[in-house]
């Protein structure tokens, strides 16, 4: 019944998906968490850059940006990642736009965190002579990701569905082959099936467990 | 200029936040060179790239087609979304073990699933087992991704608005003797509906960014498809880019201004509870706008 899977290399492509995810998981977290505390710093001029980019990027469609990392930034302005080989080039292209986009994302979910924060905890942090850095980085950062675990979940499933995005500039990820077996096997309804099951798997564990993550290291109050 | 994180700045902060301003600019000013030296080194910066922009042809014949199918495919994909998520998001909610299992099932998996997927397989399912014509095929297997993916989170939204009702509202309902089809139609959905406009809004800025996966992956002829033509035809790789990039972001722009103006109004509004659901409390419980488009672009705060 699955012959039609031979001469395939779907586990291989779903590791291209799982490497796509993982890597432009850290890329967006520490990218967005940059630019969530830009848009509560004290400096008027990187918050408005992180408003800016935030409301910009957001409104944009990822394949948009994707695809704009491929003919845009490396066929025009040359922007080669460091790697002559196509293949990979085109991957780390991906992982840009992918970080690029998710970032956005990401400062959201954490400064909807940051506003979980009692006021007082803050007050407190500044009246023992804490800077904005120090507040930031010991008592509210901490805390706003404890409380946004769960909308960070949803950012990361979100990732990993979005990755299949990157099939439009030729990365071999599940989409992408995908596309070629669809169009080259009659068993459609089958091949559907695998690729759907293979993404239920990818994201189904990361919900549950996240959402349990979330739920036991929340703060109480 | 205060905030809860950091007071009121004194002299030293004045001029700690001055050197800031000035390093952070120059950052910027420096990547803006960088960009700009770029684009003069490729001639992106003559009259001959932009100037198809300033001229009708390149829009009647490429943007503005583009852009309405791209309108098109939304505006279908929301309308059939719409009534479809309503019922499955009810039917979650019901008594009856087996329609909340059946609807649950549906939901998650339509939800687990990319959009991408649903599009090149509803490409292909169009082609192998109906007569719909390879002109029409495109936006037939983008609209019908849309809604299958569009239906289990406008679920989640409506299942969402109902349960965020206070309970006492099913309670006096069933007081004064409304049977449960009663109680959902008119006390629980004309409130519920109210509640997750803005939310609702903000997942057709999704459906509208999700469209332009039809254009990469099976043809569909919509703006970022109609870029492709038009930077092949004027040669303007990037300008088209940005041109484009700009009419999504107004477009969007648009939908979220909608939306948040909406909010503001229904929550002024008497009729309602007061109560409207925040698109971004929606993800918190689980639903999240997002296939290719990500977060609904409405949780702007």
């Amino acid at each position: 019944m699955f012959d039609f899977l031979e001469g395939y290399d779907v586990l291989g492509a779903f590791w291209m998906t799982v490497k796509l995810t993982a890597l432009s998981a850290v890329g967006s977290l520490i990218w967005g968490t940059l630019l969530a505390a830009m848009r509560v710093s004290p400096v008027p001029l990187m918050r408005g850059f992180g408003t800016a980019y935030v409301n910009i990027v957001r409104n944009i469609p990822l394949t948009v940006i994707i695809l704009f990392c491929s003919l845009g930034l490396a066929d025009v302005f040359g922007v080669t990642m460091g790697s002559d080989d196509f293949k990979i080039q085109g991957f780390r292209l991906a992982v840009f736009g992918l970080v690029a986009y998710t970032a956005a994302f990401v400062c959201e979910a954490l400064r909807s965190g940051i506003n979980t924060v009692p006021m007082g905890q803050a007050e407190a942090a500044r009246a023992i002579g804490l800077n904005f850095t120090q507040t930031l980085r010991l008592i509210v950062l901490p805390q706003a990701f404890r409380a946004v675990i769960g909308p960070l979940a949803n950012v990361l499933i979100a990732l990993t569905k979005n990755t299949t995005v990157a099939a439009a500039i030729g990365v071999a990820e599940a989409a992408y082959l995908m596309k070629t077996m669809i169009e080259n096997e009659a068993q459609t309804l089958l091949i559907g099936a695998v690729f759907a099951f293979g993404f239920v798997v990818l994201t189904l564990p990361t919900g549950l467990f996240l959402g349990w993550l979330g739920k036991r290291l929340a703060v109480k109050r | 200029m205060s905030s809860v994180l950091y007071d009121t700045p004194g002299p030293r902060a004045r001029v700690r936040n001055i050197v800031l301003s000035v390093v952070f600019a120059a950052l910027l000013v420096l990547l803006v060179w960088w960009v700009w030296q770029k684009m003069d080194d490729n001639d992106l910066l003559t009259s001959a790239q932009w100037s198809p922009f300033t001229e009708s042809d390149a829009w009647t014949t490429y943007l503005l087609p583009g852009l309405g199918n791209t309108l098109k495919a939304a505006a279908l994909a929301m309308v059939i979304a719409l009534p479809l998520g309503a019922v499955l998001g009810i039917a979650r909610l019901s008594d009856h073990r087996t329609v909340r299992a059946a609807s649950g099932t549906i939901v998650e998996f339509f939800r687990a699933i990319p959009v991408l997927l649903l599009i090149l397989f509803a490409n292909q399912f169009f082609s192998d087992s109906t007569n719909v014509t390879s002109e029409d095929r495109p936006l037939y297997a983008v609209v019908t991704a849309l809604v299958l993916y569009n239906a289990a989170v406008l679920a989640e939204i409506v299942r969402a608005g109902i349960l965020a009702l206070p309970k006492g509202q099913t309670e006096a309902a069933y007081a004064i003797g409304l049977r449960k089809s009663q109680t959902m139609s008119s006390i629980l959905l004309p409130q519920a509906v109210t509640a997750m406009l803005p939310a609702i809004v903000s997942q057709l800025v999704v459906i509208v960014k999700d469209t332009a996966l039809g254009g990469v992956m099976i043809g569909f002829t919509e703006l970022l498809n109609s870029r492709g033509t038009l930077a092949a035809n004027y040669a303007n790789q990037i300008p088209s880019f940005i041109v484009v990039a700009i009419m999504y972001i107004v477009l969007n722009f648009l939908l979220t201004s909608f939306a948040s103006w909406l909010e503001k109004r229904l929550r002024r509004s008497k009729r309602s509870t007061g109560a409207v659901l925040d698109p971004s409390s929606a993800a918190v419980d689980g639903t999240f706008g997002a296939g290719a488009g990500g977060a609904p672009g409405g949780t702007a705060i």
